[in-house]
């Protein structure tokens, strides 16, 4: 393995480990802030990638971008609607609308389950042309997502410092307190949907330009490795300020990525990524818990064998 | 000022679990009035705050406060002036939120895409020190690390950094042990009478019941059996209260947390 082996492999961790802490940082708001798993999450990836692809090959590279994000924001209304207006329970909400996203995500790539991005102006190849002749040259793809992330994560610190933000929070750790403090749980609740919902998208966008193809399974799985990267990054950045755990959330996103490319180096086949995202989120859940447990079961154990 | 009509609200109506929580409560409160509220277990004092916050709709009468008719109007509207402390400390705080945050969350200055500047944050800093618990050094600590009854103090400057049009302590000492709750009780008093607030309080303690505020109320039922204040009020004793019951209420008081002395 040479020099330049290793170097596109630390691009393409990079590249996808950025882009997907986009959705790792939508989950920080909406898991670790609002205390929602929202499981529509894999199918506002792909339709932020979806919209985002159609809008580029109508010739906007730009406007891609937001009409993705409008696109999670809608998204991420009707899941939270369906919660606080209908009285469907939070997960099933999120697994309904990511059930309604799938045929909502063929019709936006109009009735095909992929669209091709070859030869298609996007952010990705407006970078590309800016940079070539620089020493950047070769880094478009990476310098295009770290921007986005470090917008996002601005955007995170700042939006949670807010009152909104601040009763985001409170709406996670205790509703009836929001309630008296004479604000309407229901609000804070959609606001905040709606804003991670939007950076899922983005995340679904971006990936989808980057590898220049839109494909309607591309969002499957997402929610748990994004959850698995939340809380690797949690574990590391387990205390300190909301801008660090946010920074964190981004670390996390891009360790999973390199831990995967370490795996696929040792011959791991690359549809394995989905069950070793799923273990790691058992054990990052689970271990928390038996340390808890632990005391409670040592002692049981432990008179088990003296009598 | 707050004005109860014919208030009534039955629970699970037409079932074997029908329970009348509230019948036909009259009740007018003065602006500034301190009410001292007791009664037995299930005798609606409860399921009174509730109707007057607004968790449930009432069944029948009307509320109005400072003359405007809050019967329908949903909980977290009221929340605006109405102030609720409950006899758990961590029912008003989120615990994962420093004392700062939840302070500036319940003074609710500015917009919604405001941050507190450092002003506010000294003027919160100043409130805190002035409930004289050092709080004030702790404004960085998440609630939750805090013991019951410094959260209850935070609590009750949440619900009266704004002054509220009306406070209700639902037993808001009931669950600190002995000494933080006659400190919490202290502050709360100065909090009601520095701030001139209406206040009504539930509580347990009959002493502290004759001892605070201006006017004594009392419930079974789910009807005010006993009212007074003024002179009447002054010359009661624990025991004359504890007849009082017996007569109205037509059984003796029995409530498993009252404390008599």
């Amino acid at each position: 393995m040479g020099f330049s082996d290793i170097l596109n492999i630390i691009q393409s961790v990079l590249e996808l480990g950025l882009i997907g802490s986009l959705t790792v940082l939508a989950l920080f708001l909406s898991y670790s802030m609002l205390n929602v798993c929202d499981l529509s999450t894999d199918g506002c990836f792909t339709l932020g990638a979806a919209v985002g692809a159609v809008v580029a090959l109508s010739g906007h590279p730009y406007l891609a971008i937001p009409a993705a994000m409008a696109a999670g924001v809608c998204s991420g209304f009707v899941t939270a609607f369906l919660q606080t207006r209908m009285g469907i329970n939070s997960l099933l909400s999120g697994i309904i609308v990511n059930t309604g996203l799938y045929s909502v995500n063929i019709a936006v790539l109009g009735g095909a389950s992929l669209k091709n991005l070859n030869n298609v102006e996007t952010v990705f190849t407006k970078m590309k042309a800016l940079l070539s002749g620089t020493f950047l040259n070769g880094w478009h793809k990476v310098i295009v997502a770290f921007i986005a992330v470090a917008l996002a994560v601005v955007f995170m610190s700042v939006f949670l410092k807010t009152r909104l933000g601040l009763a985001i929070r409170a709406t996670g750790d205790n509703t009836e307190m929001v309630r008296y403090s004479s604000i309407n749980p229901v609000f804070t609740t959609t606001v905040g949907l709606c804003v991670a919902n939007a950076f899922t998208a983005l995340s679904g966008c971006l990936l989808a330009q980057t590898q220049k193809l839109a494909d309607i399974n591309m969002g499957q799985g997402m929610v748990t490795v994004a959850l698995a990267s939340l809380l690797i990054g949690g574990t590391l950045f387990s205390r300190g300020s909301i801008k660090v755990r946010a920074v964190g959330a981004v670390v996390g996103g891009v360790i999973f990525r390199l831990v995967y490319a370490i795996a696929l180096r040792f011959q791991m086949p690359a549809y394995m990524l989905k069950l070793v995202s799923a273990v790691i989120v058992i054990f990052a859940i689970f271990i928390p818990y038996l340390k808890k447990q632990y005391p409670a079961l040592s002692k049981r154990l432990f008179r088990r064998k003296e009598a | 000022m707050l004005e109860l009509k014919n208030v009534s609200k039955t629970f699970n109506p037409g079932t074997v679990n029908e329970k009348k929580a509230l019948s036909d409560i009259n009740l007018s409160v003065e602006k500034g009035e301190f009410i001292t509220i007791i009664g037995s277990n299930g005798a609606g004092k409860s399921t009174l705050f509730n109707a007057v916050s607004g968790a449930f709709l009432p069944d029948t009468g009307k509320i109005t406060l400072d003359n405007e008719d809050i019967t329908l109007m949903p909980d977290f509207k009221r929340a605006r002036f109405i102030g609720r402390l409950f006899q758990d400390p961590k029912t008003g705080t989120a615990p994962s939120m420093t004392v700062e945050e939840n302070l500036m969350l319940a003074s609710g200055g500015g917009r919604w895409l405001s941050i507190s500047g450092r002003a506010e944050r000294n003027a919160l800093k100043e409130r805190v020190a002035s409930l004289g618990l050092g709080l004030e050094d702790r404004m960085k600590t998440p609630v939750g690390l805090l013991s019951g009854g410094q959260r209850q103090a935070v609590s009750l400057l949440m619900a009266t950094v704004n002054p509220p049009k009306l406070l209700l302590l639902d037993e808001h000492t009931a669950a600190l042990d002995p000494a933080a709750a006659e400190k919490i009780l202290e502050v709360t008093e100065k909090t009601v009478y520095d701030g001139g607030l209406t206040c009504l309080m539930i509580t347990h303690n009959m002493s502290s019941a004759l001892q605070l505020g201006s006017r004594t109320v009392m419930m079974a039922d789910g009807r005010i059996i006993f009212d007074t204040r003024g002179e009447e009020r002054a010359k009661l004793t624990v025991d004359d209260l504890l007849v009082r019951f017996k007569d109205a209420a037509g059984r003796m008081l029995d409530n498993d947390r009252m404390l008599l002395s």
